[in-house]
């Protein structure tokens, strides 16, 4: 039996795998071919991008707090407190930053088009669409990828510059140290590599965070506990998606700017 | 708008040998047509070797209990879903293995009505008739006059810019009527129309549904387990003099209004209601009775 149950397991693992990758190239190719619905991208950008931009600046702000809060109290026992700003800066501009704006964001954003398009799919919207003779693969998962793709992009440079200045924020107000050189030593430390390492990520979280929530909404099955389970996978994979793409894209991307 | 009499229990009619039993349409080329089409879903068949065909002009009308398949029946018709064996003709194309980019633009030759309406949440009631003209790049002067007159056709003019939410079970039905007729389809497909509805709201949209039939004569399939209405569909006519549906003199049913059964995945009846009534199968004399 438990052979069975693994076996059963495992086939849909694969089953899913591929119905996914078919499903996010698709949708990816679907921007070279018309037609194109540029408002509902206008739509979604101003969903997901102004929608999303209070608690990236909040998480922001208060990451960039904690890290000058950390780093002050282990860097003062070398007598290094002066270098907290270059510390916040690159966690903040290579690593923090566009993880946890994709985090942030795919719990907000994944969990509203996989309920949205399952309950689009439970009440047979999604099949008025295609009745219609619109693809809703067209009308609903490619405008939704492009604007969390672009949105999330500035999300993380909002998200980067809030976690410096919460860092500054702490080094000034908490640990009563000079904010001329903690922002000096944040801009002197950073480098175009790190910059583009810091932009490459939400470039690859973005269309992970839409074409997730997109896939678990559209095959969602079950009535509206099936929503709910939709919700579920889609913040949970793209969430654990998200850090292992990062993981990769860090290996990768330390092989072509090796630190100095 | 509303019908001359409230349905009863169904009252079968007496056969007329000059209008009954016949069906002008059946030697035409058929609109849409399934051949041996069978379906299953997670290895337990749905249908089986299902055969018939519509003929233009023809209304048919597909009779079971629930959860016999009926409703995916219809999803096979457009193309919604796919047959796993068989053969269907839509328009004279076969769209049993046509790619969705060539099928979409045969659906919006076809209106659907859906068993809830399937209204768009979001949209308002004129975005939701317009739908089709909207992705048509219709002008909006345009669609405004002709969802207006799609909303008049199904007494709703005066919902023009609500959204769905705000609507009755069977205004959200009548709506989503108006949404198939606007762009005046080839043929139309309604899925339980009057399912879950009170008897006099299903008189208003089976009046609808006799009055596209006998005005545009467009050809259809109808999905229903509730006789009462299958019955009224083909004993009314919709009279354009009094502006609403009659019922034919006694005896005289409309003949290009005819039947198919399902039961079990299976098409166990296909013909007129005359011969319906006459039937020995032991499941429709059940149904009937």
């Amino acid at each position: 039996m438990a052979i069975i149950s693994i076996e059963r397991t495992a086939k849909q693992l694969v089953l899913t795998i591929q119905d996914y990758s078919v499903f996010a190239w698709r949708a990816f190719m679907n921007l070279f071919t018309e037609p194109r619905y540029w408002s509902e991208y206008l739509i979604q950008s101003d969903i997901i991008g102004v929608g999303s931009t209070a608690i990236v600046l909040l998480s922001g702000f208060f990451t960039g707090g904690v890290l000058a809060l950390q780093s002050a109290a282990t860097l003062s026992q070398f007598g290094a407190t002066a270098v907290t700003g270059q510390f916040v800066g690159i966690t903040m501009i290579r690593e923090l930053g566009p993880v946890l704006t994709g985090i942030m964001v795919a719990g907000r954003n994944a969990s509203s088009m996989a309920s949205e398009l399952g309950s689009m799919v439970v009440t047979e919207q999604i099949d008025a669409m295609r009745a219609l003779g619109v693809d809703p693969m067209r009308k609903l998962v490619t405008p939704r990828i492009f604007a969390c793709i672009s949105m999330l992009f500035f999300l993380t440079i909002v998200a980067d510059a809030f976690g410096i200045i919460g860092g500054g924020a702490v080094t000034v107000f908490l640990n009563h140290q000079d904010g001329t050189q903690y922002f000096s030593k944040a801009w002197e430390s950073l480098r175009y590599p790190d910059i583009i390492q810091g932009l490459v990520k939400p470039l690859f979280s973005g269309y992970i965070i839409a074409s997730v929530g997109c896939f678990y909404g559209l095959r969602t099955t079950g009535g509206t506990q099936g929503v709910g389970r939709s919700t579920i996978q889609a913040v949970v994979n793209s969430s654990v998606l998200i850090i292992l793409v990062d993981f990769l894209l860090t290996r990768v991307l330390l092989a072509f700017f090796p630190p100095l | 708008m509303m019908a001359s009499n409230t349905p009863g229990p169904p009252q079968l009619p007496q056969p007329d040998p000059f209008r009954s039993g016949q069906n002008p349409a059946a030697n035409q080329t058929p609109v849409l047509a399934f051949r041996n089409v069978s379906i299953a879903f997670d290895g337990s068949p749905v249908l089986e070797d299902v055969t018939f065909s519509v003929a233009p002009g023809e209304t048919r009308i597909l009779l079971g209990p629930a959860g016999v398949g009926k409703s995916v029946l219809l999803k096979l018709c457009n193309g919604l879903l796919r047959p796993e064996h068989g053969s269907i003709q839509l328009f004279g194309e076969e769209i049993a293995s046509m790619p969705e980019n060539r099928l979409l633009p045969l659906r919006t030759r076809i209106g659907m009505v859906f068993q809830e309406g399937a209204l768009f949440d979001s949209l308002t009631v004129r975005d939701n008739v317009a739908y089709q003209l909207i992705q048509e790049l219709v002008p909006d002067d345009e669609i405004d006059t002709r969802v207006r007159e799609a909303l008049t056709f199904v007494g709703l003019e005066e919902t023009f810019s609500s959204y769905p939410a705000s609507l009755s079970g069977g205004m959200r039905r009548r709506v989503a009527i108006a949404r198939a007729f606007i762009n005046h389809p080839d043929m139309l497909l309604y899925d339980s129309p009057t399912g879950g509805l009170d008897p006099v709201t299903s008189t208003t949209i089976i009046e609808l549904i006799v009055k596209e039939r006998d005005v545009h004569r467009t050809p259809s399939m109808l999905v229903t387990h509730r006789l009462q209405d299958a019955f009224m569909l083909c004993t009314h006519e919709f009279s354009t003099e009094y502006n609403c549906m009659i019922p034919f003199p006694n005896g005289v049913t409309d003949p290009n209004t005819t039947f198919l059964m399902l039961n079990e995945g299976r098409l166990i009846f296909d013909g007129s209601l005359q011969e319906l009534i006459r039937s020995e199968n032991p499941v429709v004399r059940e149904f009937l009775e």
